[in-house]
């Protein structure tokens, strides 16, 4: 037996203890469809680098760890960074926190509402063995209804890994629709304690109704001894626009799944990203546009910065269906490698089954440029001062397209700085 | 206040510098002309302090300081300063960010106080004024999409705003039309003064219609074969470098 299916069967283990106990464990369709997914999960197992997707990310790591559930002690409230916008949902190790949250009018917990999420909860899920695994265990999320016209300016999902001293592993499941023309801005934060291992495993369902924007941006900062598996699922309807910045920043192994599907004329995505990847980490950003109407667009630009003995991982994959007529697609990756042993793999793919599309994609890999570093330093900036200023010029053009100033401010923070604390 | 002797550099095992001999002392500017690779630019960088070449003897020295044995920030906080013939493109970085940076570099290593956005602001206004040239310059990122003639400018900008002791100007006079010639050269002529310096690699005479040189040196192969007054640049314009060096 190897560690893969051991992996696999922890999670099961836990599954058959806890399904009576996990919300909406006596709901017959909620048991139907967690029923559905732990056979799946189980079919597939934790995914191994045999399989194509899986070939860069090793998850044998986990299958060891052992992750046991959370138990969340409500009564202790974490020392969480200050608000940025009006309202807030926290989540304190998979759990929404009520006493730390200000929830906007249509926003709730999952577990208080999942009754009225039948039909909606599962629409999206793919058969992923890491959304299957979800599926199997979500104890709790965001559901978010933003109606139709409403401007809902900008809101925080915040998820906060405790120190439990053992290893747990939480499985948010957020639930977010934007009726038409409706407009959003989620700023959507993950960070733990340092010393904390964990494994944080959110699948998003978004669905963008006609002439809607959601743009989300996610901060991923988890503690350096945790893990995030996380799955993006989103579908876009005419003229409608999902854009997706995330900057992978934190944790020990990472991995951002995000899958979007444009399914009605004229809409568009944006997914853009930045990953900072220092000594010991390793970060992996896999994305799936798939263009299934006429006349979308679709812009995709990821920068990966590596420093110490780190991996990074980008595939894109683009699907222009039949249909898909007049697609304007663009993808382009490069890795900043900072340190001979650091790692990149990109793996760009186009799959084009319509005949009049204009689709494109590159990827660059380099060291920092010598000649723009003695450019710098002859003008008298140390050397250090100087690769810090490159390093950062290098992830400028990432967030240049994030226009909203929350969440321009976020990102700025979080990548300012980076090369002295992390990379020296 | 520079002191060159007998330096050699290769680079890539090739001799470049075969024993060059200069000194330019305070308040003078010296003009090094010389063909196509004659060693005018490696002679630029082995004393900015760029990396890829090495010193195979001689020394320079900078008011005594060993320059060759400093980092090139070091030497920048000296007071040396290169006007790089092709300077480079810095996306991502703003020009306004960058020249206040190098600024602040300098004033901290010179141990004097660093300057706000705001003085920044000021200060660098009425240098480019000076200069003629676009404000927009300091919002855009450095040399990024700039003419031939801005970027020449931009050097100038920085040399103005970091006030240094000995300018290197390596070919600022080349992909210049007439206006921005003269606009450089008034850049470096305000300059002038008791503790000033200046070295000018050029090319061509035309430059040196604008900045008076008090010597000329004329490099060949490596080597500095004539040196004189203003006049020989003249020469060297009529002439040509194979029959003045003869």
């Amino acid at each position: 037996m190897n560690t893969m299916v051991t992996g696999a069967a922890a999670f099961l283990g836990r599954f058959e203890g806890l399904r009576e106990r996990l919300p909406g464990g006596r709901t017959p369709w909620v048991a139907k469809l967690r029923a559905e997914a732990a056979e799946s999960f189980r079919a597939q197992g934790l995914p191994g680098r045999r399989i194509e997707a899986w070939h860069y990310t090793d998850l044998g790591v986990l299958a060891q760890l052992g992750f046991t559930e959370a138990l969340t002690l409500a009564d202790e409230a974490p020392a969480l960074p200050p608000a940025r916008a009006a309202h807030r949902a926290v989540f304190v190790d998979g759990r929404f926190a009520p006493a730390l949250s200000q929830l906007s009018a249509g926003a709730a917990p999952l577990a208080e509402a999942l009754d009225a999420t039948q039909g909606r909860l599962g629409a999206l899920a793919q058969t992923l063995p890491i959304v299957a695994l979800n599926t199997m265990l979500f104890e709790d999320g965001l559901v978010l209804d933003v109606p139709a016209g409403v401007d809902a300016g900008e809101m925080e999902l915040l998820s906060f890994a405790t120190h439990a001293g053992r290893a747990i592993a939480f499985h948010p499941r957020h639930l977010i629709r934007l009726g038409e023309g409706a407009r959003l801005t989620l700023i959507d934060t993950s960070i733990g304690e340092a010393e904390a291992t964990y494994l944080h495993n959110p699948v998003y369902e978004i669905a963008v109704a006609e002439g809607a924007t959601l743009s989300h941006i996610r901060i991923q900062r988890e503690g350096r001894a945790g893990f995030q598996l996380s799955t993006v699922l989103a579908t876009v309807q005419a003229g409608g626009t999902y854009d997706n910045f995330t900057l992978n920043a934190g944790g020990r192994l990472v991995r951002n799944e995000i899958h979007v599907a444009l399914q009605g004329p004229k809409a568009a995505c944006h997914m853009n990203g930045a990953q900072l990847v220092a000594e010991g980490q390793h970060a992996d950003t896999t994305t799936f546009l798939d263009h299934a109407a006429p006349d979308c667009a679709s812009r995709q630009t990821y920068k990966t910065v590596l420093a110490g003995r780190s991996r990074g991982v980008f595939q894109g994959k683009i699907l222009v269906r039949q249909a898909a007529q007049r697609t304007d697609g663009y993808q382009m990756n490069q890795a900043l490698l900072l340190s001979d042993d650091a790692e990149i793999n990109a793996k760009p793919q186009l799959e084009i089954y319509a005949d009049d599309v204009k689709c494109s994609h590159g990827a660059t890999v380099g060291a920092l440029d010598e000649a723009q570093l003695f450019y710098l330093r002859a003008r008298g900036i140390p050397a250090d001062t100087a690769r810090a200023m490159l390093v950062e010029a290098f992830l400028t053009e990432a967030i240049e397209g994030v226009t909203n100033p929350l969440a321009q401010e976020a990102l700025s923070e979080a990548i300012s700085g980076w090369w002295q604390k992390e990379a020296v | 206040m520079l002191k060159i002797e007998n330096l050699t550099a290769e680079i890539d095992g090739k001799q470049i510098l075969k024993g060059i001999t200069l000194e330019v002392p305070a308040g003078e500017v010296h003009a090094i002309m010389g063909p196509n690779g004659s060693g005018k630019s490696t002679l630029s960088y082995v004393l900015s302090g760029r990396e890829g070449y090495e010193i195979t003897g001689g020394s320079a020295t900078f008011n005594g300081i060993d320059l060759l044995a400093m980092e090139p920030e070091e030497r920048a906080a000296a007071g040396v300063f290169l006007a790089f013939q092709y300077p480079v493109e810095l996306p991502g970085v703003g020009n306004a960010n960058f020249l206040r940076t190098a600024l602040n570099a300098l004033r901290r290593a010179r141990g004097e106080a660093e300057v706000d956005a705001m003085q920044f602001l000021k200060l660098s206004r009425a240098k480019i004024k000076a200069l003629q040239m676009s404000e927009d310059m300091l919002k855009r990122n450095v040399n990024v999409g700039f003419s031939g003639g801005e970027k020449k400018r931009n050097e100038v900008l920085q040399m103005a705003l970091l006030e240094p002791k000995l300018a290197i100007l390596d070919e600022t006079d080349s992909g210049l039309d007439i206006d921005a010639l003269k606009i450089v050269a008034d850049g470096v002529n305000a300059m002038r003064g008791p503790d000033f310096s200046a070295l000018v690699i050029t090319h061509y005479q035309r430059l040196l219609d604008h900045i008076t040189p008090d010597r000329v040196h004329v490099l060949m192969g490596g080597r500095i074969v004539k040196t004189g007054g203003p006049e020989l640049a003249l020469e060297l314009e009529a002439e040509g470098y194979a029959k003045v060096a003869a």
